[in-house]
Order: C-alpha cells, then structure tokens, then sequence
C-alpha cells in the first residue's frame, strides 16, 4: 500500500466518505456559479425545473442538463465562461479541423487545480525530482505541451520543453541529456524511437525509462510494440482540454485502468441512447463535471470516450476510481457496410499479427454501384522472400481484422517508412467516400 | 557451394524496385543478379551480390524489408530439354523447388539457374552426389561474365 508515496498525491487516497462529501461540497457550489453566471445553461436547468439548491446529494447530478461539444461551438468563443474576462489568466482552443474551434478558459486558481493534476499523474508513474522529463507535446493552442511543462516543472522534475517536430534533434537531446521520461502521443514516440534507429542509435541504450503517452487513444498491442521498441514503461495519461488538459487520469504502476481524479472531476457513465446513468462497471459513454473549475465549468460534459468505471480497489492503494483504458471514441467510429467500427479495432487486429509494423491507416471508398469499400494499409517488417510467405501474412491480416470487425477490408501491406508519420496526433482514417475523384 | 541472395519487399507500383536499385548503386555495389516476383499488390526483388553483406547493412540502414537466405546456383545446358533433365534430376532427388530464376547465360553454351529449395543445407547435400547436376560455386559464379 502506497508504494512511493508523494504527499502530493494525498487526494489519491482519501477515505472514499471523504472524498463523496468533499465532491458533493464542491458540486453544490460549481452549479451555483454556472447557474449564476452563464445564462445558457441557466435557462436550460430553468426549463427543467432545476434549481442549484435540489443538488442535495451526489446523485442528484442525474437532474442537470448535459453539455456536449455542439455547445461549446455553439457559443464561441466565451459564451460558457462564467468568471470576468479579468479574472481570466489563460485561453486554450482546438485546432478546429471542422468548423470553429472550441475555446477554454482558465482562472489563476483553475491552473493551479490542473496543475496539481497533472503532478499528480506524473507521480502515478513514478516520476519525481531527479528526473528529467521531454515535452514532446505541442505547445501552443493545444493544452497537451503547457498543460505537461507547468506539472513536471511543479513536481521538481527537469522539464525539457522540445514540443513536437524536428525529431532528429530531439533524438540526440534524448541521448544527451540523459532524459529519464517523455511525454507525447504514442504515435510520436514510435516515430522517435524509428529515427533513432536510421540514426544509428537505439533508444533501449538511452535513460529513458517512463513514458506517459496520451491525446489519442492506443491499445494494449501497441503498449507491446512501445515497450519492445523502447524499454520504456509506457502509462496511459487521459485528458482533455474540455476538463483542463493533460492530467484528467493516468494509470499507476497496476496498469489496469486509469486513476480519475474525481476530487475535481466528476465522473459518470451513461447510455448514449436513452442518457440514463448506469451503475459502475457497466459500459457507456464517459461524462464529466469539472467540480472546480471556475472560469468555465462543464457541467456533466459527454465526452464521446466509451468505458465504465471500475470500484474495485487498486492494489496501488489509491482510493480514487479507475475507468478502463479507452479503446473507443465515438467521435472516431465509421460505419463500413452497416458496421461500426473503431479503427482501435482495426489496430488490435494489425498489431496480433506477428511481422506487422505499428504503422497503418484505414482507407474509405464508395464504388460506383454504392458499395463501401475498406483498404486497410499496413506496414510489414522484413524477413520474406518467398511469395507464398507473404500471401500468407496478407491472408492472416485478413482473417484477424475480419474476425475482430466482422467485415472484410481489402489489405494492403507496404515496405517500412511508407506511410506518413505524424508529429502529433495520427491521422488512421481517410474516408473519401464522399469525394468521388479521390476514388 | 550456397550463395546469399538478397529480398526487398516493395509495393507493386512505379518506382518501387529502381528506389533500392539507386541505393545500392549509390553505395557503390554491383548487382550480378536482379529478379522481381510480383502479384498484383506487391512484389520481392531478389538480389545476388558479391557483397552481399554491405548491400544488406545499406537496405536496412534505409529501413527496406529487406532479408537473407541461402540460395543453389546450377548449370544447366543452354539446349531444348536442358532444364527438364535438370528438373527430373532434382525430382528424382526428392528435392522440393521453392521457386528459380534464370540468372547468366550464354557460357560455353550453359546457362546457370538459380534455385530456392525449402531446406537448402540438405538439398546442396543430395546435389553434390549428383552426377547429373553441377553446382556453381560461388567463386565460380561471380567470376562468370
Ligand atoms: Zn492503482
């Protein structure tokens, strides 16, 4: 019990009463502000009946309207803000790939709380002072790079601000300066481990021993080709700049679901279809409420991510609840021939497949007779010189993707370095069916 | 008595097999033998080289799919039926062909075919108390013009 245990992660271990009685405190008063200051969602609990004061225990949350990212959108840029433009000490937004971007602001004391979050989950996996951590996150806009620096910074570790690109030189910064953790999306890392590789350098010989990777969602395969590759201790870190950024939940040295830090948020699951909340352990969609957040709450936020919640005590001791890694996103589902499918499903169908690369992408067409096609494109290693041999590894890639989908896709497997790299989040799908020239 | 030859795996598409080509040729390394097996996806370009070492280093420094394996060179007549006897010797040898190419032809009226069996060690064993079939070796294979 409470193997390496930092005081600044005493949250993580508050008596479960405890921590509920401290969580109703701070949901009683986040929905007085919201309800105080921002109009839209004051109308919206007006139209339901819904007063600040019939929040009298922590599952009369089920009372509140949800909010969801259309909200966000719908009101840019700060029509959810519910503190003074002056009281507002940072912005953050999304890169906005559709439409208008989503905007987040953030109190001196709302950084605070994400920071302490973000020192929280680095102390999950281990890192302290000594250490000297790469941000390979992008710093700007995006929440990933300030959101990590600020925290490592905070906990007294060394921070290396590299942000995300010219990977080259990050390789021999690495090297150099005896960096013991990174931070980036795992996709990035792999990309950084290959260039080590062309460079002649392998990163298993380097420090580097912990890598807290986020932003995109990975699965338990690539945990595996991470690991291989690197000798690293990979540990899932979940986030999102709705909540704060980085720092929302991390698994600890269990590795067996994500530590929520549900002393500042709130989490429930629900049924996507029918919006009821569902008991623990049950499967749904992951809905948050920032309970101290105060220059833009979120209140029951649907964040898209499908898991369930996990009671049980963790054997690391920490009290505060797990969910289960998310494969799923609901904002990444494409449905293929009436199937959903994740392209998480796809990776894990790839990557069981012994001789595939941690590369690939999905490719959507229409023929002309309506009919969906999928082109899975994937990256093989090398060691073949017969043609059986790799018709046979093509059939395997198949079959694993067929029995796991329960669709045919079309594989296409090429030579190493062949498909793009990306510097930060991969882009898996490239759905031109809708784009007829592009067939 | 074996020879190593070279395999890159590459896509089936233009481009694909003149890229390693260049690679190599860049490097500075001679190409005795070149072959390419392909599908309608994919292909593997097999390479035969004296240096056949520096060649691998190269591709794979280059992040190719690139492998090693053992291949048998054997001389056959350059006349109609030349190959058939070769083939019903090999058959008769119980040996299992994986796949063969031609490689040089035109010595003294000989071509030399180059053959994949699936356990090369035993079939260079049954081969060599073959008086039907002949070996080349690889000194011998490379100093051939
Ligand atoms: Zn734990």
């Amino acid at each position: 019990m409470m193997k390496n245990y930092n005081p600044v992660s005493a949250q993580d271990y508050l008596p479960r009463e405890l921590l509920k009685q401290i969580q109703l405190q701070r949901l009683q008063k986040i929905v007085a502000h919201e309800y105080e200051h921002v109009p839209v969602y004051r109308e919206r609990m007006d139209e339901r009946g819904v007063k600040p004061e019939h929040i009298k225990t922590l599952k009369d949350i089920a009372l509140l309207p949800f909010m969801m990212k259309k909200d966000l959108r719908d009101t840019y840029p700060f029509g959810l803000f519910a503190m003074e433009m002056s009281d507002v000490v940072r912005l953050h937004a999304s890169s906005g790939t559709t439409g208008k971007p989503i905007v987040v602001g953030y109190s001196k004391e709302d950084i605070d709380v994400w920071v302490s979050c973000m020192m929280r989950a680095l102390v999950a996996a281990g890192v302290g002072p000594g250490d000297i951590i790469q941000n390979s996150y992008g710093y700007g806009l995006f929440t990933g790079g300030l959101g990590a620096h600020y925290g490592i910074e905070n906990l007294g570790a060394t921070v290396v601000p590299t942000s995300g690109g010219n990977t080259e030189r990050q390789v021999m910064l690495m090297r150099d300066f005896g960096v013991t953790g990174i931070t980036c999306t795992p996709t990035y890392f792999i990309h950084l481990c290959e260039k080590a590789l062309q460079m002649g350098l392998d990163v298993r010989d380097f420090p580097i021993r912990v890598g807290l990777f986020g932003a995109e969602p990975w699965t338990e395969e690539m945990r595996k080709r991470i690991e291989g590759l690197s000798g690293v201790e990979a540990f899932d870190i979940y986030g999102l700049s709705e909540m704060s950024g980085p720092g929302v939940g991390i698994e600890c040295e269990c590795h067996s679901g994500l530590h929520i830090f549900e002393d500042h948020f709130y989490p429930e699951i629900i049924d996507p279809d029918t919006c009821e909340v569902l008991p623990d352990g049950e499967e749904g969609e992951l809905v948050f409420t920032t309970i101290s957040k105060y220059a833009m709450p979120m209140i029951r936020y649907r964040t898209r991510d499908i898991t369930h919640i996990i009671d049980e005590p963790c054997a690391c001791g920490r009290t505060i609840r797990r969910i289960a890694r998310i494969s799923r996103r609901s904002d990444d589902m494409f449905i293929v021939r009436g199937v959903n499918v994740f392209p998480s499903q796809v990776e894990s169908a790839l990557l069981a497949v012994e001789g595939s690369l941690p590369h690939y992408r999905i490719l959507l067409t229409r023929r002309p007779d309506g009919l969906d096609n999928m082109t899975v494109e994937v990256e093989i290693s090398g060691g073949f010189d017969k043609i059986k041999t790799l018709e046979e590894l093509q059939a395997k890639f198949s079959h694993s993707v067929e029995r796991i989908l329960g669709i045919h896709a079309v594989i296409k497997m090429v030579p190493p370095n062949t498909i793009p790299r990306s510097e930060g989040k991969a882009r898996r799908v490239f759905d031109n069916r809708m784009n007829p020239t592009n067939q | 008595m074996k020879l190593k030859q070279i395999s890159v795996f590459v896509e089936n598409k233009p481009g694909s097999v003149g890229y390693p080509c260049k690679v190599l040729a860049d490097a500075g390394i001679n190409i005795t033998t070149l072959t390419l097996a392909d599908t309608k996806d994919f292909g593997i370009l097999r390479i035969i080289s004296k240096n056949w070492q520096e060649a691998y280093d190269v591709l794979k420094a280059r992040k190719f799919a690139v492998s090693v394996n053992d291949v048998v060179a054997l001389e056959v007549e350059n006349t109609p039926g030349g190959l058939s006897r070769v083939l019903e010797a090999l058959e008769r040898q119980g040996l299992n062909v994986e796949y063969m190419y031609a490689s040089v032809f035109g010595v003294h009226n000989r071509a030399v075919l180059i053959f994949r069996f699936d356990d090369t060690d035993s079939a260079v064993e049954k081969l060599a108390g073959c008086p039907d079939l002949k070996i080349v070796d690889s000194e011998l294979f490379f100093s051939l013009k």
